[in-house]
């Protein structure tokens, strides 16, 4: 035996010291300088806190007196999130198709990865924004925003989901003779189709979400009836909508997470 | 009947995978390619119904010259020609019968495909093809819910719904137990002799080669070095065709029965 014992420690995630030292201190050194130089007020902050105080204190106990005007805008921001889910669930597929590298001609392929990245650069608030200037404050303005945003992201993953199939039910539908859309339907789709509707729930969920939020600059829906009860100073009444609004996230998470799951 | 002259394919610059091959098959023999892995059986077969593009020679079937086809005429010759692979290829997440009917898919429209409103007739032979193997029971089942040689049986309908003018198989009992390969071997031997169709099989296992079919071709380093029945495929051409680069899978014993798998 010999007399030694072994030594063993974790090797470290960056194997170069000088290299990692560096690192830590550009990190350190940054982190300082940023707290350093942003302008904060602390008196501001100081009398902003009772101020909050006070806002909360105002929401409670939270009032659900006008629960009309709660539903109406609850009724528009369904429709503006199942709208826009189903019309961008919709379209997301072509553009799904014309992104993925291995199904299209590389023309096409660039074209739809661009389609889809212009289509997710830009935070819905901001697409919103733009739409309410192009067609007016409502719903209309609320339901083009979310449908652009559910393409892109759903056809962002979609097009990796096609990229990665087994590419052997595509050779195998070749293989027979079958034309391009016929491959199509029988060896891509089915092999996304669980993904597909995942993707859909998902996004439904993150539309009634966001709907709530594009709804504050004027796209229509609950985000716009809690911004009205904040400009009133109602805060019990924009309470009682916060917290319809956590309510109705919860249940809907919970939906389409048991609709995933159903799946398989 | 298909004649392979010269056939080389090439991958960019590197050396050819295929070498100036030449292949004819009459008739309704049912041949099998052996040779060690990276011999080019998979490209050679992959070359006849163009999934793989060849760089240079010529594949005739009937008369018509493969090669050079594109577009709607090179999906009506593939049409024409069977195939069966390794890991099946089955559509998992569709139904047996959506499965077999696939193989249709290059006779029918892009709306009959979509609606599944396949001609009477296709409908009739899928049901009599899954009878003959023994699948018909499963119609309606998942493809992916089927045991291996359950499988392998859908892939081999699938094929034979394109009434094809000869039958491509690669691999196809790789995947499967010994018991069930053998299985799928004599199933296919069969088919070939009742629809007198002339049938390619790539094969490693080279005791099953011999048992069940009529001539052994031996390829290695893209080129073919034995053609001939399987009796005249000793120990000396079994080392020709694999010698120093892998053993084969099999031993290789007289009857499959002796298998040591």
């Amino acid at each position: 035996m010999s007399s030694t014992p072994h030594r063993w420690r974790r090797q470290p995630f960056i194997a170069n010291p000088w290299l990692r030292w560096t690192l830590i201190a550009g990190v350190l050194t940054y982190l300082g300088w940023a707290l350093a130089t942003l302008p904060f007020d602390w008196q501001r902050i100081g009398e902003g806190l009772p101020r909050a105080v006070r806002i909360f204190g105002g929401g409670l106990p939270p009032d659900f007196d006008r629960y009309q005007l709660l539903l109406d805008g609850f009724k528009e921001s369904f429709q503006i999130a199942l709208l826009a889910t189903l019309l961008g669930v919709l379209l997301s597929i072509p553009f799904a198709v014309m992104a993925a590298r291995n199904i299209v001609p590389r023309p096409v392929y660039l074209v739809g990865r661009a389609i889809i990245i212009v289509a997710r650069s830009f935070h819905p608030v901001i697409v919103a924004i733009l739409f309410v200037k192009a067609v007016g404050f409502g719903p209309l303005a609320g339901i083009l925003t979310l449908t652009l945003y559910s393409i892109g992201f759903v056809g962002k993953l979609l097009a990796e989901e096609i990229e990665e199939i087994d590419w052997g039910q595509v050779e195998a539908m070749r293989a027979v003779g079958a034309g391009y859309l016929s491959t199509l339907l029988y060896a891509v789709f089915p092999q996304i189709l669980p993904r597909q509707i995942g993707l859909s729930m998902y996004q439904l969920d993150s539309n009634l979400r966001a709907s709530a939020v594009v709804g504050i600059v004027g796209a229509g829906g609950i985000g716009s009836t809690l911004m009205n009860a904040f400009g009133r100073y109602d805060y019990d009444f924009a309470f009682a909508i916060l917290l319809v609004i956590i309510a109705v996230i919860l249940v809907s998470e919970g939906v389409s997470g048991w609709v995933r799951k159903r799946v398989w | 009947m298909l004649e392979i002259s010269q056939l080389v394919k090439r991958y960019g610059h590197d050396e050819p995978v295929l070498k100036g091959l030449d292949l004819s098959v009459e008739g309704n023999s049912v041949v099998s390619i052996v040779g060690a892995s990276g011999a080019g059986k998979s490209t050679l077969l992959r070359c006849i119904n163009r999934l793989i593009e060849p760089t240079s020679g010529s594949i005739k079937l009937n008369g018509t010259e493969l090669s050079t086809l594109k577009g709607q005429a090179l999906r009506n010759a593939r049409r024409r020609i069977g195939m069966v692979f390794q890991g099946f290829n089955l559509i998992d997440r569709l139904t047996v019968m959506e499965n077999v009917l696939a193989g249709r898919l290059g006779y029918v429209t892009f709306l009959q495909a979509w609606r599944r409103r396949f001609p009477q007739e296709d409908i009739e032979r899928a049901f009599q093809l899954m009878e003959r193997v023994g699948i018909a029971q499963y119609a309606n089942k998942r493809a992916d819910e089927l045991s291996g040689g359950e499988r392998q049986r859908v892939g081999v309908v699938r094929a034979l719904m394109q009434e094809p003018d000869i039958l491509l198989a690669d691999e196809p009992t790789a995947s499967l137990d010994p018991v069930t390969s053998e299985q799928i071997m004599k199933l296919m031997r069969s088919l070939a002799s009742e629809l007198s169709l002339p049938v390619l099989i790539n094969i490693h296992n080279v005791a099953q080669a011999r048992a069940y079919t009529e001539r052994i071709v031996g390829l290695r380093h893209g080129r073919l070095i034995f053609d001939g029945p399987p009796e005249r495929f000793d120990k000396a051409a079994l080392d020709q065709v694999y010698g120093g680069i892998e053993a084969p899978d099999e031993s290789m014993a007289p009857t499959p029965a002796e298998e040591n798998v």
